[in-house]
C-alpha cells in the first residue's frame, strides 16, 4: 500500500503542524485511490474539536479532561466531515485519510490512535518537535483491528 | 418498512463492496442489527466487545446525530437515510505502539 502527495500539499500539511504547535493539529487527505495506491490532490486543515471541551466531551468524552486536551488529542468535527465529504465527492475526489500532528512525540500511532480507527483510511501522522515538523508517517488498521501497518508515503 | 443506510468507504469491503443497503427496521438499533446480521465482518468496526456502538461510531438519521434524538431507539420512516460516520480522534498521550 502506498500514499502519494502533491509535493505543494505534502508542504501545506507540514506547514500546518508547525504552526499550530504546541497543539495537535489535524485534517482530511483528499484525492483518489486507485487499488492499493492512493494519490493525494488537496490536504485540507479541519479544527480540532478538542480546543472546544464542552463540545467535544459531548462526543467523544475523554477518561480525564485534566491530561487530554487540544496539546496530546484531537477530534474533527462529524458533522464537520460530512460537509467534507459532500463537498468533495461534488469535485469527483474521495476522502482518502486524515492527517494530525504529534507535537514533541514520534510520528508512530498511539494505543488511542489505534482505537478510533477504521481499515481502508490512511491515517498520517507527523511529529513536531520544538515547533518544526521532523517526520511524517502513513497507517492503515489491520482488518482485525489489532495492529496498524505502515504504508510508503512519498510526495511525487 | 425499508430504511436505507449508507455504508462509508472504509467499510464497504465488509459489505459486499455495497455504497448502500436497504434494511427492513422501525428503529436506528433494528436497522444496525439487521445490517451487522447480514454482514457479520461490519460488526467489529460499530461494535465493541459489549455489542455497544463504538464511541467514536456516530450514527445520523438524514442529518440529525441520534445521540440527541432517542439513540437506538430512534423510530426510522420509509425513505429515513442512515449515515454512518466515524469519529475522527486520536492523539499522542500514551505514545506509541506500531506494528
Amino acid at each position: 500500500m502506498a500514499i502519494n502527495f502533491k509535493p505543494d500539499e505534502l508542504e501545506k500539511l507540514l506547514a500546518h503542524g508547525a504552526r499550530d504547535y504546541p497543539s495537535e493539529c489535524c485534517g482530511v487527505l483528499l484525492g483518489r485511490a486507485d487499488g492499493e495506491s492512493k494519490e493525494v490532490a488537496e490536504a485540507v486543515p479541519l479544527r480540532n474539536l478538542r480546543h472546544d471541551p464542552t463540545r467535544a466531551q459531548e462526543l467523544l468524552p475523554v477518561d480525564d479532561p485534566s491530561r487530554e486536551s487540544e496539546k496530546n488529542r484531537f477530534l474533527i468535527d462529524p458533522e464537520d466531515q460530512l460537509q467534507v465529504e459532500k463537498d468533495s465527492r461534488a469535485r469527483g475526489l474521495e476522502v482518502l485519510g486524515y492527517y494530525h500532528s504529534h507535537p514533541d512525540h514520534p510520528a508512530r500511532p498511539s494505543n488511542y490512535d489505534r482505537e478510533h480507527a477504521w481499515p481502508w483510511y490512511s491515517y498520517v501522522i507527523m511529529s513536531v518537535e520544538r515547533g518544526e515538523a521532523k517526520e511524517v508517517t502513513s497507517w492503515v488498521l489491520s482488518k482485525d483491528r489489532l495492529r496498524f501497518e505502515q504504508e510508503d508515503l512519498k510526495a511525487l | 418498512m425499508a430504511v436505507k443506510v449508507v455504508i462509508p468507504t472504509p467499510l464497504r469491503q465488509f459489505a459486499g463492496k455495497k455504497d448502500s443497503v436497504e434494511i427492513d427496521a422501525s428503529t436506528v438499533g433494528e436497522a444496525l442489527a439487521g445490517l451487522t446480521s447480514q454482514f457479520g465482518d461490519l460488526r467489529k468496526h460499530l461494535f465493541n466487545e459489549e455489542g455497544k456502538l463504538r464511541s467514536f461510531v456516530n450514527v445520523y438519521v438524514n442529518d440529525e446525530d441520534i445521540r440527541f434524538l432517542q439513540k437506538d431507539q430512534t423510530p426510522v420512516h420509509e425513505s429515513d437515510v442512515i449515515s454512518i460516520v466515524p469519529s475522527i480522534a486520536g492523539g499522542s498521550l500514551i505514545c506509541c505502539i506500531c506494528s
